[in-house]
C-alpha cells in the first residue's frame, strides 16, 4: 500500500511537472502571405523606409521597399504610424535549458565533467518552456541558448522561438562551442586560496585545456588522413568528444570564451594567439573598456550586457552602460545580450542603455540584430529586413528600446505568432478576477 | 591616480562637512512631475533649508540661493525603494525563525559607494531591510541617501518603524531544511507567527501585572516582593507590531500565504502592512484591497524559483487596477540604479498610466514606509528630495542630471568624478583586478537570503551523508 502511495506521488509529480511545461497557447498562428503596409521600416542594413511595405511569403521576406503591387492573395496588415524591426537576437541566454533555476530537476544547462564538446544545448532545449512565449511576444525572436559548466561546456544553439521541436526551431544546432578558461586573478573575496595556489591551479587547468585541444587536433589529423585514403589503414576508434571538436578546429563553429576582468581578457587574448586554428567570441567582457584597443586588434567579437553595477568600486557609475559603446568605438564588433533566462525579453533595454551611453541608437540596434547574426554565422537568414531573409520581425507602436513601447505583432519564420504568453493569460484571467459570463 | 584619490577624498569630506546643513536651491522652468497634482510645464521649484517652499512660475531666487536652469528638463520627486539591502553590513540573523529584537539600525554602512550609484539613478530614500531567512526577521531602517555622512545621519528622521516578515520557501528552507526546526512547511509558518504573537501577548499581561505589583511593593515598602518577569525585547517588539507602532513588510510570493497572513493579522488587529515581492498578489487583489493591505513588487522578475513560476509582469497593473497601493522595488543594487525604467515597464505591462507608474516609485513606497507626509511628491512643505532629469524620467534615453536630498545636491552629472569612494580598503581595493566583484547574481537565491550560505552549506553536507 505504502509503495502504491509513493508510486502515486511520483506519477502525480511527473504529471504535474509535465503539465507545467505544457504548451501555453490555444490560438494558432497564421501562415501564408502577408503585406505589412504604412510602417516605418527599420531595415538595419539598408536604412529606414518611411511608410514602406514588407511582403512576407511563407517563411521568407519577399519584398522590402516603398512601392509594391499587393495582390489579393496577401493578407494586409495596416501598420500606419507603427514601426517594423527585424526580430531581436539575444546572443547569450539560458532559455529553453533552465525552467526554474532553483529547482535542480528543471536545470539542464550544466553537464558533469570538464570537457563536454559533445553536449548540445539543442538536445535539452525545451520547446514548451513557459519562458519562450514570454520572450518572443517582447520582440526577441531568436536566442543563442548556451550550456555552462566545466572547461568546455558544450555547444550552444541558435534557436528561433517558434516551433514544437528543437529541430524545427534550430537555426544552427552548433552555434558556438562554450569554453571557460581558468581565471588567474582568483575568485573574489570568498576565494581563500593563496596566490601561489591560484597560480598553480590556473596553470594546471590551462595545461589540461591545452592537452585536450592537442589531442583533438591529433584525432582530427588522424581522421583526415584516414578519410583521404582509407586503404591499408586501420580506422581510428571513434571518440565522441574528439569528433565534436572537429567542426570547431575546422573554424566552422566559433568558440565563446567567458572573460570579465581586465586580466582575464588579456590572458585570453594571449591564449587565443596560440590557437589560431579556431574562431573566437568573447562573452561577458565587463572590463572590456579598459582594454578595448587590445580586443579590437584581435578582431574577436564580443557578447556583453549593460545592466550591472560597476565591477570595481572606484569605477564611474556609468562604466557598465558605456562599456559596449567604448568597445564599439575602438573597433570591436559588439552584440548586446541579456545573459538571462526567463527575462531574455529585456535584451532591448540592455541595448537601450548602450545606445544612451555612447553607442548610439543605430549601432545598438545592430548589436541586437545583424551583429549577433554575423557572429554566429546566420546573417544570410537573420538580422535585418531584406528580401530573401527569413521573416523574423515585429511591429511596435514606438521605439523598442523604450520600456513603455508595446510590441504589437511578432512574426517568426513567417508565422504570425499568437501574441499570448503565461504573463498575458494571467493578466486576462485576473484583471477582473470575479467577473462572470453574462 | 593618487592625486585623483586625494581629490576625491577632499571632495568627499567637504560633502561631509556640509551634510548636516539643509540646502536651498531654485530649479527654474522645468516640467515638474508633482505626482499628486499633475505635470506642471515651465514651472519653478524653490527649496529653502531642505524644504519645498514654493512651486510656481517665475519665482525669484532669494539672496544667496543657487539657481538651476532646467529648461526642457524634468523634475521628479526622488525615487524611494521600499526594499533594499544596499548598504547593510549584515542582512540575516538566521539562527532562529523569530528574531524581532534584531535591527538594521546598527547594520548600516554609510560609506558604501553604491549609495552614490543609487543617487546617480535618481534614488533618494531606501528601506534597508533585514533578510528573508526568518518568519519574523529583524527591524528595518529607512535611510536618506545622504552620501558622506555618518550612520546616524543617514537615518530618515522619525520614519515609521518597520519589520521584516517572510513566508514560503526561504524560511522553510533555512530553518526546516537547514536547521531542522519548524517551520518546514507553510503550515508551520502560520503557527510560528501565531505562536509568537500569543506568547508576546501573554508576556505583556504578565509583565504588566508584575510591574504593577512591583510598583505597589515599592510604594508600600513592605510585604513580599513579586516574582520578577524579565523584560523581553523580542516580545516587546511583537507587541509593538500588534499595537500598530511598527509597519510589517512581509516577504511573500504565493497567493495562499498572502491570504494566510491577512487572516492572522485580522485576528490580531494588525493593520498597516505591505507584502514584499508578492508575485502572486494579483490572484488575490480583491482580498488585498478589502483588507487595505499594500504590495511592493518586482516589475518583471519571475521563474527563478518555484514560488514565482506562476507569475506575471502584469502583477503591478492588476493590483493598481484593483485599488491596491503598490510600489515597485529593487531588492537589488543594480535595479535600484534604474528603478525609473522598472516603473516604465509597468506602463508596458497593462493599462497603468504614466503617473500611476511614477507613483509606484515615489508616493506609494512613501506610504508603505509611513513617510508620505514628508516625501514622495513635489508639494509645498515636503522635503526637498528632487531629481532633475534631462528627459522624461521613464524614457530609456534619459539620465538623472542632479539629485537633491533635503535641498542639498548629492549628485551632479556635470561634476561626476570616477572614484567616489569615501573609505578605501587596502585589503580589497587594489588595482590588479582581484577586487573584481563577481556578482553573485544567482537568481535562484533572493538577494535577501544573504548570510545564510553557511546554513545551506550545512544542509548540502547533510544531504551528501544521507
Amino acid at each position: 500500500m505504502k509503495k502504491l502511495n509513493i508510486f502515486a506521488v511520483i506519477v502525480t509529480l511527473l504529471f504535474g511537472l509535465n503539465a507545467t511545461a505544457e504548451a501555453q497557447i490555444t490560438d494558432k498562428p497564421e501562415f501564408g502571405k502577408f503585406a505589412i503596409t504604412g510602417a516605418t521600416i527599420h531595415t538595419v542594413t539598408n536604412g529606414t523606409i518611411e511608410s514602406g511595405i514588407i511582403l512576407i511569403d511563407g517563411e521568407e521576406i519577399a519584398f522590402v521597399g516603398e512601392n509594391a503591387r499587393i495582390t489579393n492573395e496577401y493578407t494586409r496588415i495596416d501598420a500606419s504610424g507603427k514601426h517594423v524591426y527585424p526580430g531581436f537576437i539575444d546572443g547569450w541566454s539560458g532559455l529553453g535549458l533552465v525552467e526554474i533555476s532553483a529547482v535542480p530537476v528543471t536545470v539542464d544547462n550544466a553537464e558533469l565533467g570538464q570537457f563536454n564538446p559533445h553536449m548540445y544545448a539543442f538536445t535539452a532545449f525545451n520547446p514548451h518552456s513557459a519562458s519562450i512565449p514570454v520572450t518572443r511576444v517582447s520582440g526577441v525572436t531568436t536566442v543563442l541558448s548556451h550550456p555552462s559548466s566545466g572547461s568546455i561546456a558544450g555547444k550552444a544553439a541558435v534557436m528561433d522561438l517558434w516551433g514544437y521541436s528543437p529541430d524545427s526551431m534550430a537555426v544552427k544546432k552548433s552555434g558556438a562551442l562554450v569554453m571557460n578558461l581558468p581565471s588567474s586573478s582568483g575568485g573574489g573575496w570568498w576565494d581563500d586560496r593563496s596566490e601561489e595556489e591560484i597560480k598553480k591551479q590556473y596553470e594546471q587547468n590551462l595545461k589540461e585545456i591545452n592537452d585536450f585541444l592537442d589531442k583533438a587536433r591529433f584525432y582530427d589529423q588522424m581522421m583526415k588522413e584516414y578519410e583521404s585514403d582509407p586503404s591499408d589503414k586501420t580506422k581510428p576508434d571513434y571518440d565522441p568528444r574528439m569528433e565534436a571538436m572537429r567542426e570547431v578546429l575546422a573554424g566552422d563553429v566559433p568558440v565563446v570564451i567567458s572573460v570579465n576582468d581586465e586580466k582575464e581578457i588579456l590572458d585570453a587574448i594571449d591564449w587565443i594567439k596560440d590557437n589560431d586554428d579556431m574562431n573566437f567570441i568573447f562573452e561577458g567582457v565587463r572590463e572590456g573598456w579598459r582594454v578595448a584597443e587590445e580586443i579590437a586588434e584581435t578582431g574577436v567579437p564580443v557578447l556583453t550586457t549593460t545592466l550591472y553595477t560597476p565591477s570595481r568600486d572606484y569605477d564611474n557609475y556609468q562604466r557598465p552602460y558605456q562599456n559596449p559603446g567604448l568597445m564599439a568605438q575602438a573597433g570591436v564588433k559588439v552584440a548586446v545580450v541579456s545573459d538571462d533566462i526567463e527575462n531574455s525579453r529585456n535584451t532591448p533595454f540592455e541595448a537601450g542603455y548602450a545606445a544612451t551611453y555612447g553607442m548610439g541608437v543605430e549601432e545598438a540596434l545592430k548589436a541586437v540584430t545583424i551583429y549577433p547574426a554575423e557572429i554566429f554565422g546566420v546573417a544570410d537568414r537573420l538580422g535585418s529586413l531584406e528580401a530573401g531573409k527569413q521573416a523574423n520581425l515585429f511591429i511596435a507602436d514606438g521605439d523598442p528600446f523604450e520600456p513603455m513601447t508595446n510590441i504589437e505583432q511578432v512574426f517568426i519564420k513567417g508565422y504570425k505568432i499568437p501574441m499570448v504568453s503565461r504573463h498575458i493569460q494571467l493578466y486576462q484571467e485576473f484583471l477582473d478576477r470575479d467577473a462572470v459570463n453574462e | 591616480m593618487t592625486k585623483l584619490i586625494t581629490l576625491c577624498l577632499i571632495l568627499a569630506f567637504s560633502t561631509t562637512a556640509y551634510a548636516q546643513e539643509k540646502g536651498s536651491v531654485l530649479i527654474q522652468n522645468a516640467t515638474v512631475i508633482t505626482v499628486t497634482n499633475g505635470d506642471l510645464e515651465e514651472t519653478d521649484v524653490l527649496i529653502r533649508d531642505g524644504v519645498i517652499r514654493e512651486i510656481g512660475k517665475d519665482l525669484n531666487a532669494p539672496r544667496g540661493v543657487e539657481t538651476v536652469d532646467a529648461t526642457g528638463k524634468f523634475v521628479m520627486p526622488g525615487i524611494i525603494d521600499a526594499h533594499s539591502h544596499l548598504n547593510g553590513v549584515d542582512i540575516n540573523e538566521a539562527r532562529n525563525p523569530v528574531t524581532a529584537e534584531v535591527t538594521m539600525e546598527e547594520s548600516v554602512d554609510p560609506n558604501e559607494v553604491g549609495i552614490y550609484h543609487a543617487l546617480a539613478g535618481g534614488a533618494t530614500t531606501i528601506h534597508l531591510m533585514h533578510g528573508s531567512a526568518n518568519v519574523i526577521g529583524g527591524q528595518g531602517e529607512t535611510l536618506k541617501l545622504r552620501y558622506g555622512v555618518s550612520q546616524e545621519e543617514m537615518k530618515f528622521e522619525n520614519a515609521k518603524r518597520t519589520i521584516k516578515f517572510a513566508l514560503g520557501e526561504n524560511p522553510t528552507r533555512v530553518h526546516g531544511q537547514g536547521n531542522g526546526v519548524q517551520p518546514r512547511t507553510r503550515m508551520g509558518v502560520e503557527q510560528v507567527v501565531r505562536g509568537h504573537f500569543d506568547e508576546a501577548l501573554d508576556y505583556k499581561r504578565k509583565r504588566e501585572a508584575y510591574l504593577e505589583a512591583k510598583a505597589q511593593y515599592d510604594r508600600r515598602g513592605r510585604g513580599t516582593p513579586p516574582v520578577p518577569v524579565a523584560e523581553n525585547l523580542r516580545y516587546e517588539v511583537l507587541n509593538d507590531i500588534i499595537e500598530g507602532e511598527i509597519f510589517v513588510h512581509c516577504h511573500s510570493y504565493r497567493a495562499d500565504e498572502i491570504l494566510m497572513l491577512m487572516r492572522v493579522f485580522n485576528d490580531y488587529g494588525i493593520e498597516n502592512y505591505t507584502f514584499q515581492h508578492a508575485n502572486e498578489a494579483f490572484k488575490v487583489a480583491n482580498e488585498l484591497a478589502k483588507n487595505g493591505a499594500m504590495t511592493s513588487v518586482f516589475s518583471d522578475w519571475w521563474a527563478y524559483k518555484f514560488e514565482v513560476y506562476y507569475s506575471t509582469a502584469y502583477n503591478a497593473s492588476i493590483l493598481n487596477a484593483n485599488g491596491v497601493v503598490n510600489s515597485i522595488n529593487s531588492d537589488n543594487d543594480q535595479l535600484l540604479r534604474t528603478l525609473n525604467h522598472e516603473a516604465a515597464k509597468v506602463v508596458r505591462y497593462g493599462d497603468t498610466s504614466v503617473n500611476d507608474a511614477i507613483k509606484m516609485i515615489t508616493l506609494h513606497p512613501a506610504i508603505q514606509l509611513g513617510i508620505d507626509d514628508r516625501v514622495g511628491s513635489i508639494e509645498e512643505g515636503k522635503h526637498g528630495d528632487v531629481v532633475v532629469w534631462d528627459g522624461h524620467p521613464l524614457s530609456i534615453y534619459s539620465k538623472a542630471e542632479m539629485t537633491f536630498v533635503d535641498g542639498t545636491k548629492y549628485f551632479d552629472l556635470a561634476n561626476d568624478p570616477d572614484d567616489m569612494r569615501i573609505q578605501i580598503n587596502p585589503g580589497t581595493d587594489f588595482d590588479d583586478g582581484s577586487n573584481f566583484r563577481k556578482i553573485v547574481d544567482n537568481r535562484d537565491e533572493d538577494a535577501c537570503i544573504q548570510d545564510t550560505f553557511i546554513l545551506l552549506q550545512d544542509q548540502a553536507q547533510t544531504h551528501a551523508h544521507n
